[in-house]
C-alpha cells in the first residue's frame, strides 16, 4: 500500500503499475457526467474553464446531502465509462489522474498513454467509507447542478487502486 | 403506526444496512475469494457497511430510483388512492430524514429538472389473494440499470439460448455495476413483461430458489456460467462475479420467448412492509 500526496508528481504516475494500492492525500476536484460535458463544450470553443486542470485529479462522484455536523455524505465513485468521451480532450489540456470505477474506452486508455496520465479504481458503492477520508469539500462551479456541482475536496488516506497506468498495463483482461 | 410511517422506517433503514440475507452473501464470497485485489474491494465493501451503520450515512451515495411493488389483497380495505398516499408520503420523509441524494430528474432528455425530493417512485399494481397488502420496495442504484438489457429470444432456443443471453449481457457489463452483483433474469410474457419480472426477480429473499426445479437448476447454471466470466469484485478479476441469480418466469407467445437481466450491484438494498387488516393505515 503506497501513500501518496496530491498532486501526483510525473515521478509518481511514471511509478505506478496496474493493480497498486494506493492512499491518497491532498486535493481532488469531483465531477461526473454534467460537469464533464460543461468542460468538454468550453474547451472546443476555446473558453476558459472555472477550474485549471494541469497537472490535476478529478473524481466521478455526485455525493449525498451533508447531514448536520458532518462535512459530507457518502461520497463513493459513479462509472467512469460515462465520462469516456470526454475524457481524452480533458488528459490533453493537462488532466492528470481520474478516479472512478469500472473499464474505459480504447480511446481513454489511447490518452491516458499519450499524456503520461492515470486512471485509478476507487471501491465502487462505498459511499460511507469514502465520506470517512474527506477533510473538507466546498462547491467551486456549476452550483445549479445540485449533487452534480464541481466540487474541491480535501482527502486523507483515500483508498484507490491503479486501473490503467502510464505504460502497458490495465486491470481489465476480461 | 401509520402505513406511511412504516414505509419511512423501512426505507430509512435500508439505505444504510443490507438485509441478513443478502449481508451471509457478501461475508460468504469474502471467505471465498483467493485472488487480490477482488478480496481488498469485499473488505472494503464489508467495511463500508460498518461504517454506514456506525454513522448512519447512507451505504452509497446513489441511493437509488424507488421501485414500489404493491401487492395489493382483492379484498383488502385499503383505497388504492390512500396506499398510494401512503407511498409518496413514506418515500418523501424517508428521503428528508436520511439524507437520500436527489437523484430524480423530472424528464429524460431536455430539462432534465430535478425533483428534490426523488418523487415520483415508480409502482407496479398487483392483485393478490387475500385482505393485507405487501409492499416491496428496491431501492435501485442506476450504475447498475445502465447495464440492464432485453433480449428477445427464439421460441425453440431453450436454456442454453438463455444460458448465453445473460452470460454475454453480465460480460459486456464487467466492471460498471459494482460487481459482485445480484442478477435478475425474467422469462416468458412480452418484452415488459420480461423486464417487469427480472425486477421482481431481484425482490426475492436470495435464500429461496425458483419453486419450479427446473427454473431453480437453471437459476444455478446461469450462476456458474458467469462466474466463469472471471470479472470478480470491483472488476479486478476474481472468482465470484455473481452473488446471486433468480428467475421468474410466466406464460408466452408460441412465437417468442422474452427474455430480461436487471442488473443490482452488490448494494442490494430492499424494504418489505406487510399491513393486516385491522392495522393502522
Amino acid at each position: 500500500m503506497r501513500e501518496l500526496n496530491l498532486p501526483l508528481t510525473p515521478e509518481d504516475i511514471a511509478s505506478l503499475q496496474a493493480y497498486d494500492q494506493v492512499l491518497l492525500t491532498g486535493k481532488l476536484y469531483v465531477g461526473r457526467d454534467q460537469v464533464h460535458s460543461l468542460l468538454y463544450e468550453r474547451l472546443l470553443r476555446s473558453e476558459s474553464l472555472p477550474i485549471d486542470l494541469m497537472g490535476q485529479a478529478i473524481y466521478y462522484m455526485g455525493p449525498s446531502p451533508a447531514p448536520a455536523g458532518k462535512v459530507i455524505g457518502a461520497c463513493g465513485p459513479t462509472t467512469s465509462a460515462r465520462m469516456d468521451p470526454f475524457s481524452p480532450l480533458l488528459l490533453d489540456h493537462g488532466l492528470k489522474v481520474m478516479i472512478g470505477k469500472g473499464p474505459r474506452s480504447q480511446d481513454v486508455v489511447d490518452a491516458i498513454r499519450r499524456n503520461k496520465a492515470v486512471y485509478l479504481q476507487a471501491f465502487g458503492g462505498c459511499g460511507a467509507l469514502y465520506a470517512s477520508t474527506v477533510k473538507s469539500s466546498r462547491i467551486l462551479a456549476f452550483e445549479h447542478l445540485g449533487p452534480e456541482a464541481l466540487l474541491l475536496l480535501e482527502v486523507e488516506k483515500f483508498p484507490a487502486i491503479v486501473a490503467i497506468d502510464s505504460l502497458q498495463g490495465s486491470v481489465f483482461t476480461y | 403506526m401509520k402505513l406511511a410511517e412504516r414505509i419511512r422506517d423501512a426505507l430509512m433503514h435500508a439505505v444504510v444496512e443490507l438485509d441478513e440475507d443478502v449481508l451471509d452473501l457478501i461475508k460468504r464470497a469474502y471467505g471465498q475469494e483467493e485472488r487480490e485485489p477482488a478480496k481488498a474491494v469485499l473488505d472494503a465493501i464489508l467495511k463500508n457497511l460498518e461504517l454506514a451503520k456506525e454513522t448512519g450515512l447512507p451505504m452509497c451515495q446513489d441511493t437509488g430510483l424507488f421501485l414500489v411493488f404493491a401487492d395489493v389483497g382483492r379484498t383488502c380495505p385499503l383505497s388504492f388512492g390512500s396506499i398510494e398516499a401512503s407511498i409518496m408520503e413514506g418515500c418523501e420523509t424517508a428521503v428528508q430524514q436520511a439524507y437520500f441524494r436527489r437523484s430524480i430528474v423530472a424528464e429524460p432528455v431536455f430539462d432534465r429538472t430535478n425533483t428534490q425530493n426523488n418523487l415520483p417512485p415508480a409502482i407496479w399494481w398487483n392483485l393478490v389473494e387475500g385482505s393485507g397488502l405487501t409492499l416491496r420496495i428496491l431501492l435501485k442504484g442506476f450504475g447498475s440499470e445502465n447495464c440492464s438489457s432485453v433480449r428477445m429470444l427464439n421460441p425453440t432456443g431453450g436454456k442454453e439460448a438463455i444460458v448465453e443471453a445473460v452470460r454475454q449481457i453480465v460480460q459486456k457489463a464487467g466492471g460498471k455495476p459494482c460487481p459482485p452483483i445480484f442478477v435478475g433474469v425474467g422469462l416468458g410474457g412480452t418484452m415488459d413483461r420480461a423486464a417487469y419480472l427480472s425486477k421482481r426477480a431481484l425482490l426475492r429473499d436470495v435464500r429461496q430458489a425458483n419453486s419450479d426445479a427446473r427454473y431453480a437448476a437453471l437459476e444455478q447454471e446461469i450462476l456458474a456460467s458467469i462466474q466463469t466470466l472471471g470479472i470478480g469484485s470491483g472488476g479486478l478479476g476474481g472468482t465470484i462475479t455473481a452473488l446471486h441469480v433468480a428467475v421468474e418466469q410466466e406464460s408466452t407467445h408460441i412465437a417468442g420467448l422474452p427474455l430480461a437481466v436487471s442488473i443490482n450491484c452488490w448494494a442490494d438494498r430492499k424494504a418489505t412492509i406487510t399491513w393486516k387488516e385491522g392495522e393502522d393505515a
